[in-house]
């Protein structure tokens, strides 16, 4: 069962202790992840360590679920990064600036794999 | 094993400049007094190890001067190339890159373009009521992180400059200080704080409106609820701001990324001076990169704006929404890149990558990243701040000078760009003859 959120991306100490380093197993652990509230959790029926699919109007990809502190129910957290933007619109509203923060998403849990960077990457070129 | 003081940080605007490095060998082993994000990128990790240029969809490594030469050759005869980065080198290089912009009628942008792009539009909007760090660390008895999670990005920010900074006027530190933390979710900043404001996402701007409205004396009008918030924390945010004798405002992405952009930071300025009708108040953008303001500051003194530059027209013409990378690439306008010191290949939104990895994308830069992988010319550089020095800017303006602390084999990106611009100028001047 899916669950509609808001995704928000940003900046983690896992996520800049590898920014020189995107390409390693520790970036692809620190980033290829997404943070939810307990709430949302039990209301995709997932588990921590879980695959979660997240799906906007602009594309879907499939992170590991982390069960986190700090979120109210219905906000989710993907550190930013590629697979943040795999689901990121490039509509700047004449302002330069896509929008990152609170997109409208829906998650499910998922049985598909994480896709590693060349894999993600592949599905632009 | 040689110890180098005072050695500045080429990680995040903090640009931290007392930390201490041990050296041995030529390499980097220990550094003290850096925040875990700083100490990874002084530490230093694995290298782009030769210039390469891809051929048959592999890159096959190649002498600096033949990468180089394949550079200059694809953006001189670009149409519409776009010169992109900038934020993690410095200002030298950066002032090399506006004369390559000019030479090849590029379009030259940094990564404030998705970052605080949205503040500068403000900025020239309606001007920053600011201050140095050092002023915040002296006398800032309150301090707002508005959209900003700095234990996780500008790792010494508190202990250095903000909240937990021992000032000449506030000798106590965080006793003499009161912390306020305004975000749609519970970070570890915000637990720091005082007094934790949970605004719903997108509903910023009717918070600062609210917050503007009970500054300036009309609490009237404020509802029970404003995005999430309640009244009596909007007046209880109001208070704590009227009786600082000085405070400042410190917004982050949580701002500039979300729904209404620039017109929420227009709006956090606006705050800022309606406080001006109490008392003394500051606010500062939450540089990301050590040198995104630099780039501005060069930009701006060489071309009169201070990023989405379009050069093509022979004189400088600046409209971020056009000019600006991602509505660029989204438009399929590009028909080559130069990616420098940044890595849109993992930071651009998918849909702009898509036109992106299709063009001829030369990249330098020190480390492999997404980009790489659809990059035709990777030219490898040294590492500012670790092996190449150079001036860049501090997020409140101040200029610092990185140092050098190791030798190396590795150009420099001043060197690179030099060379290419050099090579570009040949081009041009033979086709001229």
């Amino acid at each position: 069962m899916g669950a509609k959120v808001k995704l928000i991306s940003g900046r983690t100490v896992a996520q800049g202790q590898n920014l020189d380093n995107k390409l390693s197993e520790e970036y692809f652990k620190a980033v290829a992840l997404c943070e939810l509230s307990a709430e949302d959790m039990e209301k995709i029926g997932a588990s921590p360590g879980d695959n979660v699919k997240v799906r906007t109007e602009y594309g879907e990809v499939v992170v590991k679920a982390k069960q986190s502190t700090g979120y109210p129910e219905g906000v989710i957290f993907i550190p930013m990064g590629p697979w943040a933007n795999a689901v990121t619109s490039g509509n700047t509203k004449g302002a330069g600036m896509p929008q990152y923060k609170g997109i409208d998403a829906e998650i499910e849990k998922t049985d598909e794999p994480v896709l590693n960077i060349k894999e993600l990457m592949k599905r632009y070129m | 094993m040689v110890e180098i003081t005072d050695v500045v940080c080429p990680l995040c605007g903090c640009v931290c400049d007392d930390i201490v490095v041990e050296v041995e060998d030529n390499r980097v082993t220990k550094v003290r007094g850096a925040c875990a994000v700083g100490k990874s990128k002084l530490m230093g990790h694995g290298r782009i190890k030769s210039p390469a240029i891809r051929v048959n969809g592999a890159l096959k490594e190649c002498s600096y001067d033949e990468a180089i030469k394949k550079a200059a050759e694809i953006l001189a005869g670009a149409r519409r190339p776009l010169l992109y980065g900038w934020s993690s080198t410095v200002c030298e290089a950066t002032k090399l890159g506006v004369c390559l912009a000019e030479e090849i009628g590029a379009v030259i942008d940094n990564t404030a373009s998705v970052c605080h792009g949205p503040s500068v539009l403000a900025i020239q909007d309606v001007g920053l009521p600011s201050c140095t760090l050092g002023e915040v660390k002296n006398r800032a008895s309150l301090i707002i992180y508005w959209g900003a999670n700095p234990t996780a990005a500008h790792g010494n920010h508190m202990k250095r400059y903000s909240y937990i900074a021992k000032g000449y006027f506030l000798p106590g530190g965080k006793k003499d200080k009161k912390l306020v933390v305004v975000d749609v979710r519970e970070t570890k900043t915000a637990k720091m704080a005082d007094k934790f404001i949970q605004v719903e996402p997108g509903k910023d701007y009717l918070v600062l409106s609210a917050l503007r409205a009970v500054l300036y004396g009309h609490e009237d009008v404020v509802p029970d609820n404003v995005g999430g918030v309640s009244k009596e924390d909007i007046l209880e945010v109001a208070n704590m701001m009227k009786e600082a004798p000085f405070g400042i405002i410190f917004f982050g992405m949580g701002v500039t990324q979300s729904r209404g952009r620039h017109n929420n930071i227009i709006n956090a300025i606006q705050v800022t001076r309606a406080a001006h009708t109490h008392t003394k108040f500051n606010i500062m953008p939450m540089r990301g990169h050590y040198n995104v303001t630099g780039f501005n500051q060069v930009c701006t003194w060489e071309t009169g704006f201070p990023f989405a530059v379009d050069l093509s027209r022979g004189f400088a013409w600046y409209n971020p929404g056009e000019t600006s990378s991602t509505d660029l690439l989204i438009r399929r306008e590009c028909d080559a890149a130069l990616i420098i010191a940044s890595d849109p290949g993992a930071h651009f939104p998918g849909e702009s990558i898509k036109h992106l990895s299709k063009i001829p994308v030369i990249q330098i830069d020190p480390f492999a990243n997404p980009t790489t992988e659809f990059a035709d010319v990777v030219i490898p550089t040294a590492v500012s701040g670790v092996e190449a020095e150079g001036s860049v800017y501090r997020m409140d303006g101040i200029p610092l000078r990185l140092r050098k602390l190791v030798d190396t084999d590795y150009l420099s990106d001043e060197e690179v760009i030099q060379a290419i611009l050099e090579e570009v100028r040949a081009i041009k001047s033979k086709e001229g003859e």
